[in-house]
C-alpha cells in the first residue's frame, strides 16, 4: 500500500488559510491503516529550515528539520551558500596565485589548504625531496599554529552556540596568541599565501624564536582554562555525553574522517601513516577515544592543542639550528624570488633583491619577470596528495596541461565529507542536540562549498 | 621546457591521433590567449598527453593490487581495466565504466585490498580528447594497508553516465552530486542526483572548459580590465 | 548660563543628538558572518580588540532586534536573496557595512558564483576594504558607523536631506569620470 501525504499547508505562507484540509492520496491498502497514519502524520509534526542565516549553524548552511514535539524525525543539509569558484578560478592563475585562492577555502585552517596544494604542485613538478628542511620545518609551525587555532575555534564557537560565551572569549584569547606570531612571521593574520610551492614566501624573523618560547606557556594556559571550565561541568556533560554518536561502522560507510574518526577508535592519523613535510622526525601522539561521543571529541581537540604545542616547541628548536638555510628550492625557474619588507611607501620587494635583480644578476632579472609575469611550467599528468586537516583528511588533485596555469585542482574538503553524516548524528535525537552535532562535525563551510 | 608527455608540431590542421591509453590533455596552440599572437610562437602547436600506461613490472605494492584485482575479475579484468599508469609515485587504474561497481566492490571487500575509504570523486574536462572528454577520478583509500590508488573512469560528452558508487562507498553520495553539478556527469543509481552547490535552478555545468568564467570587466577610474578569462594571457 | 549664577539642573540639546548618542552607543550587529571575515568579525568580539566598549558586542541572531547588519564575506548567487530578505527584515533605523573586499565588490573572486559587491543587493553605508580586514580596521569602520548614526535626522526634514543628498549624489562626478588623480 502506498500512500501520499500532502499537507497543503505546511510549506504555504502565513496568511493562506483557505481552510482546506491535509490530502490523502491512497492507492489501495486497508482503510484503518490509512486513517491510523493520518493521524499519525497530522500530529505534532513540523517541518522547518535552520536557515543560511543563523547564529548556531558555523558559517551559511541551510537545515531543514522536521521534528515531532522536540524530536528530530528527519534532517537534510543545504549547502552551496558560500560556493566562491575557487577551483575554476584557480584555472585562469599561475600555479603560484593558486595559493592565494585556496588558502580561502577553509579560511579557518587555510594554512592547510595552501600546504596541500603547494604538494600537490611539488608532485606534479618531481621536486618533494627537494624541499629544504628550513622550509618544511616552517611549513609545520604553521600547520600546528593554524591547527591549534582552529581546534580553538571550535571549541569556543561551540561553547558560544550552548550559551558558555566565556569559553568562546577565553579560546580566542588563545587563538589570539597564536596569530599574533603567525602574523609576525607571515605578515598577516589569516588567508596568508605563505606556503608556496618550492618552499614558504619569507624567512622568519630572527626575533620570532623567542616569540614562540613565550607563546607556548600562554596557550597552554588557555588551553587548561578551557579544560578547567567545560570538561567537570555538569551541564556541559550533561549536554555532550553520549550525544551525537558515530560508531565505528557508520564512520567507516560514511568515509569520516579526523576527530570523528579518531572517538570512535582508529587512530587513522595522515601525519603519523604517511608522513609529510618531516612530520616523522617529529615526536608526538596521537589522541584516540572510543567513546565516540560529542564529549570524547571535545576533549580529543583539546588533547591534539596540547600535541601540537609540543610539536611548535620542536620546531622552534629546529628554527634556531638552521638559522640562515635557504626557505625556497634551489632551482631558480621554479622559486619565488623575492622577500618582501615593508618600505617607506608601504610593502615591496626588499632592498636586497632589488640591489640583487638590477645591479648584480641578469639570470636573477629574467627569472623574476618569467616567474611574476608567466609563472613556472608544470610537466603534464595529474597528482593525487593529502594532509590532516584539524577536521579530517584533506586531499587535493590536480592536473596539469604543461602550462603554467592549472587545468583541474579539485580539494576533497573533509567538512564536505562528514557533514554527509549530520543527518545521522541527530535523527531521532533532541532538537537541541542538532547544535551540538553540527559543533561537533566542525566543519566550515568555507571549505565545504568552495 | 621540453616535457615527456608534449609533441609539438609546427603548422596548423594537424589531427591529433591518441595513443592507447592515454587522454589528450590539451592542445595549445602558440604562446598566448589572446586575439593577435605576435610572440613568434604563434604556429606551434603542442599535443599534451597524459602519462603513458605502465608496464610490468609496476614498482612496490601495485603490482600485488593489480594482481589481486586480475584474480577477482576473471575474464573481465581485460575489458574493466582499460590502463595502468604509475606516474609520480601514484597508481591509476583505468576503470570501463560498465565495471566500475564490481571493481569498487572487490577493492573494498578483499582482505588483500581492503581500500575502505572513498575520498570522493574529482571530475576533469579533456574537451581535445574526443569521445572521452569527461573523466570521474576517485581516490581511494586504505587504512589497513596503508595504501592510495586512485581510479579514472572516462565517459563522452555524448553519453555521460557513470553507474554510482553510494551502493559500495556511501560517502560518495555528496560528491557524486557535486560532479553532477559541476560537470554534467550522470550517475546512474544515484539515491538523488540533485545539486548541491549551485541554486537549484541553475542552468549550465560551471566546471566545464566550455562554460566561461563568468567575471565582469573591472572598472577602475575611466580603465577597463576585463574579466580573468577574457585577458590576454600566456598559454 | 553665566559663572555668577548657579548652573540649573537641566540639559539642552537637539532630540536628535540624544537620539544618535543613543543609537551609536548601543548598536547591535545582526550575525551575517558568511566567510572569513566572519572570523575576524568574532575576533573583534573577543577580549583582545573588545567592540563591547562601543557597545557592539551584543551579535542579535534575530534581525529584528539588531541595528547593523555587517555583511562579512563573499555573498554567492545562492546567497544573496536571502541578504535581502534579512536586510529587509531589520527594522529601521538600519545601518549596513560591507566589511571586507568580497562584500564590497566581489573581491578577488570576480567569477560565476559571487555577487560583485554586495551593494548590488542592499544598500551600504561604509565600504571596509580588507581581505580580510584587521579587527582593528573593523573598528574603525564601526566608529564611522556610529558618526552616521549621530548625524543621523530622524525628524520630518528628514526626507528633505535624503533628497537633497541623492540630488547631489546624482549631479557629482562619477568616480569612473575621475581623471587625473594619479599624478
Amino acid at each position: 500500500m502506498t500512500t501520499d501525504y500532502t499537507a497543503t499547508h505546511a510549506t504555504s505562507g502565513l496568511g493562506d488559510d483557505d481552510g482546506t484540509a491535509p490530502e490523502f492520496t491512497v492507492y489501495g491498502g486497508d482503510w484503518s491503516e490509512v486513517a491510523e497514519e493520518a493521524a499519525r502524520l497530522g500530529g505534532q509534526r513540523l517541518v522547518f529550515n535552520m536557515g543560511p542565516q543563523h547564529p548556531s549553524t558555523h558559517g551559511v548552511l541551510r537545515i531543514m528539520l522536521e521534528v515531532e514535539g522536540e524530536r528530530v524525525t528527519e534532517l537534510r543539509a543545504g549547502i552551496g551558500y558560500l560556493h566562491t569558484g575557487i577551483e575554476k578560478n584557480m584555472e585562469f592563475r599561475t600555479w603560484t596565485q593558486g595559493v592565494t585562492f585556496c588558502t580561502r577555502m577553509d579560511y579557518v585552517a587555510s594554512m592547510f589548504n595552501e600546504a596541500v596544494y603547494c604538494m600537490g604542485v611539488e608532485r606534479l613538478l618531481g621536486i618533494t625531496d627537494d624541499i629544504p628542511d628550513r622550509a618544511n620545518v616552517l611549513r609545520v609551525l604553521m600547520m600546528e599554529l593554524t591547527r591549534i587555532g582552529s581546534h580553538l575555534v571550535a571549541i569556543g564557537t561551540g561553547g558560544n552556540e550552548m550559551g558558555a560565551t566565556t569559553v568562546m572569549t577565553t579560546s580566542f584569547i588563545g587563538r589570539e596568541e597564536t596569530l599574533k606570531v603567525i602574523e609576525h612571521i607571515t605578515g598577516l593574520r589569516t588567508n596568508n599565501a605563505y606556503i608556496r610551492p618550492g618552499g614558504v614566501a619569507t624567512d622568519a624573523p630572527d626575533d620570532s624564536i623567542a616569540m614562540i618560547r613565550a607563546m607556548i606557556p600562554k596557550v597552554k594556559a588557555r588551553l587548561d582554562e578551557l579544560a578547567y571550565l567545560q570538561l567537570e561541568n555538569p551541564i556541559f556533560k550533561g549536554r555532550l555525553k553520549g550525544v551525537a554518536v558515530l560508531d565505528l561502522a557508520a564512520c567507516m560507510a560514511l568515509g569520516v574522517t579526523g576527530p570523528i574518526l579518531r572517538s570512535a577508535g582508529v587512530p587513522y592519523d595522515l601525519r603519523k601513516s604517511e608522513p609529510y613535510a618531516g612530520y616523522e622526525t617529529y615526536d608526538f601522539q596521537v589522541p584516540t577515544s572510543t567513546d565516540a561521543d560529542a564529549y570524547s571529541r571535545v576533549v580529543l581537540r583539546l588533547e591534539e592543542c596540547y600535541e601540537s604545542l609540543k610539536i611548535v616547541s620542536q620546531c622552534a628548536d629546529r628554527l634556531e639550528a638552521s638559522m640562515g638555510e635557504p626557505i625556497m628550492v634551489a632551482d631558480k625557474k621554479i622559486a619565488w624570488p623575492s622577500q618582501l619588507s615593508v618600505g617607506a611607501d608601504g610593502q615591496g620587494n626588499s632592498f636586497e633583491h632589488i640591489r640583487h635583480i638590477m645591479g648584480e644578476s641578469m639570470e636573477a632579472l629574467v627569472h623574476h619577470f618569467k616567474l611574476v609575469t608567466e609563472g613556472f611550467p608544470v610537466p603534464a599528468g595529474q597528482a593525487y596528495v593529502a594532509v590532516e586537516n584539524p577536521k579530517g583528511t584533506l586531499g587535493c588533485h590536480v592536473v596539469s596541461d604543461g602550462g603554467t596555469k592549472p587545468w583541474r585542482a579539485h580539494f576533497r574538503d573533509p567538512g564536505f565529507n562528514n557533514l554527509q553524516a549530520l543527518s545521522m548524528l541527530t535523527e531521532g535525537g533532541q532538537l537541541a542536540d542538532v547544535v551540538v552535532a553540527i559543533a561537533t562535525i566542525d566543519m566550515v563551510l568555507g571549505g565545504v562549498d568552495r | 621546457m621540453s616535457d615527456a608527455n608534449e609533441m609539438a608540431t609546427t603548422g596548423a590542421g594537424l589531427d591529433a591521433v591518441v595513443p592507447e591509453g592515454r587522454t589528450l590533455i590539451n592542445v595549445r596552440k602558440g604562446q598566448f590567449v589572446a586575439d593577435a599572437d605576435t610572440s613568434g610562437y604563434e604556429g606551434l602547436t603542442r599535443f599534451v598527453y597524459s602519462p603513458a600506461a605502465a608496464q610490468r613490472p609496476f614498482g612496490s605494492w601495485f603490482d600485488q593490487v593489480v594482481d589481486v584485482l586480475e584474480e577477482l575479475l576473471g575474464d573481465k579484468a581485460a575489458d574493466a581495466i582499460e590502463a595502468v599508469v604509475v606516474d609520480r609515485d601514484q597508481l591509476t587504474l583505468h576503470i570501463a565504466r560498465a565495471h566500475l561497481v564490481e571493481v569498487c566492490k572487490h577493492l573494498r571487500d578483499d582482505q588483500d585490498l581492503r581500500f575502505e575509504f572513498c575520498l570522493g570523486v574529482s571530475g576533469v574536462h579533456y574537451p581535445a580528447h574526443s569521445g572521452r572528454e569527461l573523466h570521474a577520478v576517485y581516490p581511494i583509500q586504505s587504512i589497513t594497508h596503508n595504501r592510495r590508488l586512485c581510479i579514472e573512469v572516462s565517459v563522452p560528452d555524448a553519453d555521460p553516465h557513470i553507474p554510482s558508487v553510494t551502493t559500495v562507498y556511501p560517502a560518495n553520495n555528496w560528491h557524486e552530486r557535486e560532479t553532477w553539478d559541476f560537470f554534467g556527469i550522470i550517475f546512474d543509481g544515484h539515491p538523488g542526483l540533485a545539486r548541491i552547490e549551485m541554486p537549484d535552478d541553475w542552468v549550465g555545468h560551471p566546471q566545464r572548459k566550455d562554460y566561461p568564467l563568468g567575471g565582469i570587466p573591472i572598472e577602475y577610474k575611466g580603465a577597463e580590465i576585463p574579466s580573468p578569462d577574457q585577458r590576454r594571457q600566456y598559454r | 548660563m553665566t559663572d555668577s549664577a548657579p548652573t540649573p539642573p537641566f540639559i539642552v540639546g537637539k532630540l536628535e543628538d540624544f537620539a544618535g548618542w543613543a543609537r551609536a552607543g548601543s548598536m547591535w550587529p545582526a550575525t551575517f558572518g558568511l566567510a572569513c571575515c566572519a572570523i575576524e568579525m568574532m575576533g573583534t568580539g573577543t577580549p583582545r580588540f573588545d567592540i563591547a566598549r562601543f557597545g557592539m558586542e551584543v551579535f542579535r541572531g534575530s534581525p529584528r532586534q539588531a541595528d547593523i547588519m555587517i555583511v562579512a564575506g563573499r555573498v554567492s548567487q545562492k546567497m544573496a536573496p536571502i541578504v535581502r530578505q534579512v536586510y529587509d527584515q531589520m527594522a529601521e533605523p538600519k545601518w549596513v557595512l560591507a566589511m571586507g573586499v568580497c562584500a564590497s565588490s566581489g573581491g578577488m573572486f570576480n567569477n560565476y558564483a559571487i555577487v560583485q559587491g554586495v551593494d548590488h543587493v542592499v544598500p551600504v553605508d561604509i565600504y571596509l576594504p580588507g581581505c580580510p580586514p584587521r579587527p582593528e580596521m573593523l573598528i574603525h569602520a564601526l566608529l564611522k558607523v556610529q558618526e552616521l548614526a549621530k548625524e543621523k535626522p530622524m525628524l520630518r526634514h528628514r526626507k528633505e536631506i535624503a533628497a537633497a543628498a541623492e540630488a547631489a549624489a546624482l549631479a557629482a562626478t562619477p568616480t569612473s569620470d575621475m581623471k587625473g588623480l594619479l599624478r
